[in-house]
C-alpha cells in the first residue's frame, strides 16, 4: 500500500563552508494492508525525517514515496488531492499537546476531522459521530467534552488523538512516539486502541519508536535504523533472536530486561 | 540511614485557596550500608521529591511536615539531618555523606568552564580552604579510576563526548567519597546504548567501594530490575511495596507492582506470551488523594476495606513488606 524507495534527505548547513549531513540514506521499505511496521531507532538515526518525508511535510533529496501506486510528492497537487493525502495517512505525534490548539477545547479537533468527511457542522451525525468516537477510546463524552486540552491528561489526550483517528478511518497511521509520553501502567491501554484499530478497520500502522519491546510487541515487521540506514529488517522474532547487523546487537544488548539479569563484568 | 514517617507537601497557593500536594506522605525506610535500592514509581509519584528529602534539600514551596532522617556514620553519633540547618548541610552533609546526580547529568557542566575550574567550585564550596593542587589530585585519581585520561580535566565540557561528560559529572558527584549516592532518572533521557554505559559506571564505583550505597530512582522497572538489590514501589506518594529485587520481578504481592510489571513491555518471549495489560484510570491527584487505600480506585481486588482504611506496611515471609489488605486480612 505504501511504498518508500531509496529515500535520502541530506540537510545542509552552514554559508561558507558548507556541511552536508545525511540524515536519511538510501531507505526502502514497504507497508502492505493491515500491517503493523515498526522504525526502530535511537535519537538522531533519521526514523523521525523518515516519517515526515513519507507524511510529505518534508521534502526528501532523492527517492520516492508512493501510496496506492501514486507518487506522493510528484503526483499530489492540488489542495484537495494533498488534503485527501492527510486523511488516508494520518499522524499521530509523541506529544498530543503540541497537536492541540491550547485555546480551543478539544471538540475542535474532532469536528475539523468530521469537516474532513463531509459531515455538517452543527449536525445530529456531527453529535453522535463524536460520542461514538469517543467511546471507542474509552471516554466517556461528558467526562472530556468542552475541556481545553490542559484540563486533560496526557493518556487522555492521547485517546483523544485515536478517537480523531477513529472518525477519519485513515488507510495508514503513522504514529511518532506514541506511547513514550505515558505512564507504563496506562500505555497498554493505548496500544490495544492501535491494535483495534488495524483489527476493526485494517488500518495499517507503522510505529516510529526508540522502544525495542513495544516494537517486538506490536509490529508485523521491524525495521532498525542506525545512522539513516536501515540496518536490519525482519519479523520481530528473527530480528530480536538473530540479529545481522552489529549495531542490531548491541541495542539488544542494552536493553534493560524484566525478566533476565544482566550478568556485570 | 533510617527514614521514619516522613511528610514532605509542595504548599501552594492558587487565587486564595490553599492548596497542599502531599507529594511524600509517611515514607519509612532504611538504607543499608552496601546496597543498591531502586525506587519505582511513575511520574508524580513523589520519588524525585524523596530523593530530595533523603538529601534535606527542601526548599519552599516543598517542606518537611513530620518525620525523621537520621543518618549513622561510622564511629560517631547518628545525626538527625533535618535539624541541620542548609549551611549544616552543605559543610557536613552534602558531598561527603550523601550525594546525587540530577536528572540532567549530561548537562551539568557549564560548557564555558573548564573542568578543572568546575572542580575546584565544587570542592571550594564544601572547604573553602582547600588546597588546589590537592583538588586537582583527587579528581585526576578519580578519573582514572572511572577510565577517563588525564589531560581532560584541561578540557571544556563541550570539548568531551557525551559519555566521557556523563563519566566526569558522575565522577565529580563522588569526590569527596559520599557513602551514599543518590541517583535521580540518571538514566531517563538517554538513548538505551548510552543508558546501560551509565549503569556500568554506577556499578563500577560500586564495586570499587568508592561510594558504599545507592538509591537509583527510575520510572523503569526493567532498569532498576539490572542494578538494584532491594526495589521499593512507591505510588502516590506512599510505598506500596519492598522486598529484595528477585522476590518483587518474579513474585510481586501488591496488585500495583502487578499490574505494572504486566505493563512493561520488553523484547522478551515471556512478554509475547503474558500480553500485554494496563492499569486502568488513572494516579489519583496528590492534593486530594481518596480515602482509604490510594489505590482502591484502580485495583481489580478493591475491596470495602479498601475503601475506608488506609492499610499498613506489614512483613511477609520474613523480609517482605506490602501495604495491602489482601495480606493483612490472612
Amino acid at each position: 500500500m505504501l511504498k518508500a524507495e531509496n529515500l535520502v534527505k541530506i540537510y545542509e548547513t552552514g554559508f561558507v563552508r558548507k556541511r552536508r549531513i545525511t540524515a536519511v540514506d538510501n531507505v526502502s521499505f514497504d507497508v502492505k494492508e493491515g500491517e503493523v511496521a515498526s522504525l526502530v531507532g535511537e535519537s538522531g538515526s533519521g526514523k523521525t525525517t523518515t516519517a515526515k518525508i513519507v507524511l510529505r511535510l518534508l521534502p526528501p533529496t532523492s527517492g520516492s514515496v508512493s501510496f496506492k501506486g501514486r507518487d506522493v510528492w510528484k503526483e499530489l497537487k492540488t489542495r484537495e488531492q494533498l488534503v485527501d493525502y492527510w486523511r488516508k495517512v494520518h499522524a499521530v505525534f509523541q506529544d498530543p499537546y503540541a497537536s492541540y490548539n491550547p485555546f480551543y477545547t478539544i471538540d475542535r479537533v474532532l469536528k475539523q476531522a468530521l469537516r474532513l468527511v463531509g459531515v455538517d457542522r452543527n449536525s445530529e451525525m456531527e453529535r453522535k459521530l463524536i460520542e461514538e468516537a469517543l467511546n471507542y477510546v474509552g471516554l466517556s463524552p461528558e467526562d472530556v467534552l468542552g475541556k481545553y486540552p490542559h484540563q486533560l491528561s496526557g493518556g487522555q489526550r492521547q485517546r483523544i488523538m485515536i478517537a480523531r483517528c477513529w472518525l477519519l478511518k485513515p488507510n495508514l497511521i503513522i504514529a511518532d512516539e506514541p506511547v513514550s509520553m505515558i505512564d507504563a501502567s496506562m500505555r497498554g491501554a493505548i496500544i490495544k486502541l492501535f491494535m483495534n484499530l488495524r483489527d476493526d478497520y485494517r488500518t495499517s500502522i507503522v510505529f516510529i519508536t526508540h522502544d525495542l519491546g513495544l516494537a517486538y510487541y506490536v509490529s508485523d515487521k521491524i525495521m532498525v535504523m542506525f545512522k539513516g540506514r536501515i540496518v536490519d529488517i525482519g519479523a520481530p522474532d528473527e530480528v530480536v533472536k538473530h540479529p545481522q547487523h552489529e549495531y542490531t546487537r548491541k541495542l539488544l544488548e542494552s536493553v534493560p530486561t524484566l525478566y533476565r539479569k544482566w550478568r556485570w563484568v | 540511614m533510617e527514614l521514619h514517617n516522613v511528610k514532605a507537601y509542595y504548599r501552594q497557593l492558587v487565587g486564595s485557596t490553599h492548596r497542599v500536594v502531599r507529594a511524600v506522605d509517611g515514607v519509612g525506610m532504611t538504607i543499608s550500608e552496601g546496597e543498591i535500592i531502586g525506587i519505582v514509581g511513575e511520574s508524580g509519584c513523589g520519588k524525585s521529591t524523596l530523593a530530595n528529602v533523603i538529601m534535606m534539600n527542601i526548599r519552599p514551596p516543598l517542606t518537611l511536615v513530620d518525620g525523621i532522617v537520621k543518618l549513622y556514620s561510622e564511629g560517631r553519633e547518628a545525626v538527625d539531618l533535618q535539624r541541620l540547618s542548609r549551611e549544616e548541610l552543605r559543610r557536613r552533609i552534602w558531598g561527603k555523606e550523601v550525594a546525587i546526580i540530577p536528572q540532567a547529568a549530561l548537562n551539568a557542566l557549564m560548557p564555558t568552564l573548564k573542568i578543572r575550574k568546575i572542580i575546584l567550585d565544587v570542592m571550594k564550596s564544601h572547604d573553602p580552604d582547600v588546597d588546589e593542587d590537592y583538588a586537582i589530585n583527587t579528581a585526576v585519581r578519580r578519573f582514572r579510576e572511572l577510565g577517563l585520561p588525564e589531560y581532560t580535566v584541561n578540557m571544556y565540557p563541550f570539548e568531551l563526548s557525551g559519555g566521557m561528560r556523563q563519566r566526569v559529572v558522575i565522577s565529580i558527584a563522588n569526590l569527596l567519597n559520599p557513602r551514599l549516592l543518590i541517583a535521580d532518572e540518571p538514566t531517563s533521557a538517554l538513548d538505551v546504548v548510552t543508558q546501560k554505559m551509565v549503569l556500568k559506571i554506577l556499578m563500577d564505583i560500586y564495586s570499587k567501594n568508592i561510594i558504599r550505597s545507592i538509591v537509583f530512582i527510575s520510572h523503569d522497572i526493567a532498569t532498576v530490575r539490572q542494578i538494584a538489590s532491594r526495589i521499593v514501589i512507591m505510588y502516590a506518594g506512599k510505598i506500596v511495596e519492598e522486598g529484595s529485587t528477585e522476590d518483587v520481578i518474579t513474585h510481586p504481592l501488591h496488585p500495583y507492582t502487578d499490574g505494572l510489571m504486566n505493563s512493561v513491555l520488553t523484547p522478551e518471549d515471556e512478554v509475547k506470551r503474558r500480553g500485554v495489560r494496563f492499569i486502568p484510570g488513572q494516579p489519583p491527584d496528590p492534593s486530594n488523594p481518596p480515602p482509604g487505600c490510594r489505590f482502591h480506585p484502580r485495583c481489580p481486588y478493591a475491596m470495602d476495606r479498601c475503601r475506608r482504611e488506609e492499610p499498613r506496611m506489614v512483613q511477609i515471609d520474613g523480609n517482605r513488606l506490602v501495604a495491602c489488605w489482601l495480606y493483612t486480612s490472612k
